[in-house]
């Protein structure tokens, strides 16, 4: 009960903040529109629908680690945590009351990416679906990643590595905007031990109809996911204990 | 005893001594204030009778019960409003109340009925629909205290409570603490005139040590001095053996 009671609130704080929908729901739209438009005005295939809409629904929740991050640096910050610690609280209510709320708001956001592509030409089969639940291991990822940097880092540190620096990552290291075997070398292996590509190539197999080919794509991410998770729940208790 | 009592307190960082031997003893119903300097303990003191930070050494009781050994039955009987406002400020005044009862347990029935009467007795009405992150800092600052009532404490910390705040919020939130009834309440101040106006006793603290305690009045009897400043500056520089 607790824990939903502080599960409310965060969803609160977020969704009342209007950067939320402006770089959560916002910027990944407008994106998928202008790529579209381009598609549409080039002779080959640089942004189809099938390949672009997993990899901007993909860099769209990289936002939710950014929203987690800056909430909890901020209740840091302002002594709204230290309040909270004089209450019966337990560690376990901290953790699920910041991730619970996440998870529904990444998969909201997801969904309004494919809504849009559905409305640009996506077809609509059952795979759309599948490509929505496979958006899930890589949500649960970025809402890892967010709990971790707001228990360890400032607000303002937030602002930069979680805003400007992991969206950045996502970006290039997806091979949503290009195929990153093209530049190849380190680069490409870089972005191979890194989930963001597994993540989106998880979407496209899933919108292939493929579950098969996304199996070897879901092991990274659903991996970098639970380590996330377990590393922000062990660092928020440790931290918690600390302060 | 259920306001508080100390014996040896004490914090170290490392070889810096926040706190040092501190013993104390606050009587259930009295206001007390801590009186010192930056740095001088104050708010490690608070954090260790809130069971934020764990003493090095030493024992504290609040409301009766063990910081060290109790500290989930301790939490379950304090409230503490911070230096800083610590609200939720995309939630409204309302939804701060409602949301800290709801974390101590209260069913929703029983949270709107507490937060109509901190309401009332805090005089919120105005700015109960407003976003706290919007309201002026006197209004961020009644609404925490508002807070840390939600649950009923027996024992009130209250850190710096009007810090920043202009003379005229200042004096608004004088006059909420004095009305507050029934609740010991511990005060961390810098502020000389605030200690006079606010507590029953002043217990001044410089360099991680309690010096004194006793009424304002028995404090500048002690010292010879007509001001509280001029008695907290005689028995600081007495410390220091100036």
């Amino acid at each position: 009960m607790k824990t939903l009671i502080l599960a409310r609130r965060t969803a609160r704080e977020i969704l009342r903040d209007p950067l939320t929908v402006i770089f959560g729901l916002g910027f990944p739209l407008i994106l998928l529109f202008l790529l579209t438009a381009i598609q549409r005005n080039v002779p080959v295939a640089l942004f189809t629908l099938e390949s672009l809409t997993p990899g901007v629904a993909v860099f769209g929740q990289s936002f939710i680690t950014l929203f987690a991050a800056t909430l909890i640096a901020r209740d840091r910050s302002s002594s709204f945590l230290q309040r909270l610690y004089t209450t019966p609280l337990a560690a376990g209510d901290y953790i699920l009351g910041y991730a619970l709320p996440l998870l529904p708001m990444g998969l909201a956001q997801s969904a309004a990416c494919y809504l849009a592509a559905l409305c640009l030409g996506l077809p609509a089969t059952v795979h759309v679906l599948w490509a929505l639940l496979a958006a899930l291991p890589a949500g649960l990822f970025f809402i890892g990643l967010g709990l971790l940097a707001g228990t360890v880092l400032t607000d303002r540190q937030v602002g930069g590595l979680c805003g400007a620096l992991l969206t950045n990552l996502t970006a290039w290291l997806s091979g949503t905007w290009f195929d990153l075997s093209l530049v190849g070398g380190w680069f490409e292996d870089l972005a191979r031990a890194l989930p963001f590509l597994h993540a989106v190539q998880l979407g496209r197999a899933a919108l292939r109809g493929e579950p098969a080919g996304g199996l070897d794509h879901l092991w990274p991410v659903a991996g970098f996911a639970m380590a996330a998770l377990i590393a922000a729940a062990a660092v928020f208790a440790a931290k918690m204990r600390r302060d | 005893m259920d306001g508080v009592v100390t014996e040896g307190l004490t914090k170290r960082y490392g070889s810096l001594t926040a706190v040092e031997a501190l013993d104390l003893a606050v009587p259930a119903g009295e206001r007390f204030a801590l009186l010192g300097v930056n740095g001088a303990g104050k708010t490690t003191t608070v954090r260790m009778l809130c069971c934020l930070t764990r003493p090095t050494a030493g024992r504290a009781l609040v409301g009766g019960r063990s910081v060290t050994e109790e500290p989930m039955a301790v939490k379950a009987r304090i409230g503490l409003s911070p230096q800083e406002t610590a609200v939720a400020p995309n939630l409204t005044a309302e939804e701060n109340l409602l949301f800290m009862a709801g974390v101590h347990g209260m069913g929703r029935e029983q949270a709107r009925a507490r937060a109509k009467e901190l309401t009332e007795a805090l005089d919120l009405g105005q700015v109960l629909r407003r976003r706290a992150g919007k309201l002026s800092g006197g209004w961020q600052r009644r609404l925490s205290i508002a807070m840390a009532l939600v649950s009923r404490p027996k024992v009130l910390f209250l850190d710096e409570p009007t810090l920043g705040l202009d003379v005229l919020a200042r004096s608004a939130l004088w006059e909420t603490i004095r009305s507050l009834e029934g609740v010991t309440v511990i005060l961390t101040t810098h502020y000389m005139e605030e200690a006079e106006a606010l507590a029953d006793r002043v217990g001044i603290m410089a360099a991680g040590r309690l010096l004194r305690t006793g009424s304002p009045a028995q404090l500048l009897a002690g010292t010879g001095t007509d001001r509280l400043e001029d008695a907290f500056l005689a028995i600081v520089k007495e410390a220091e053996g100036r």
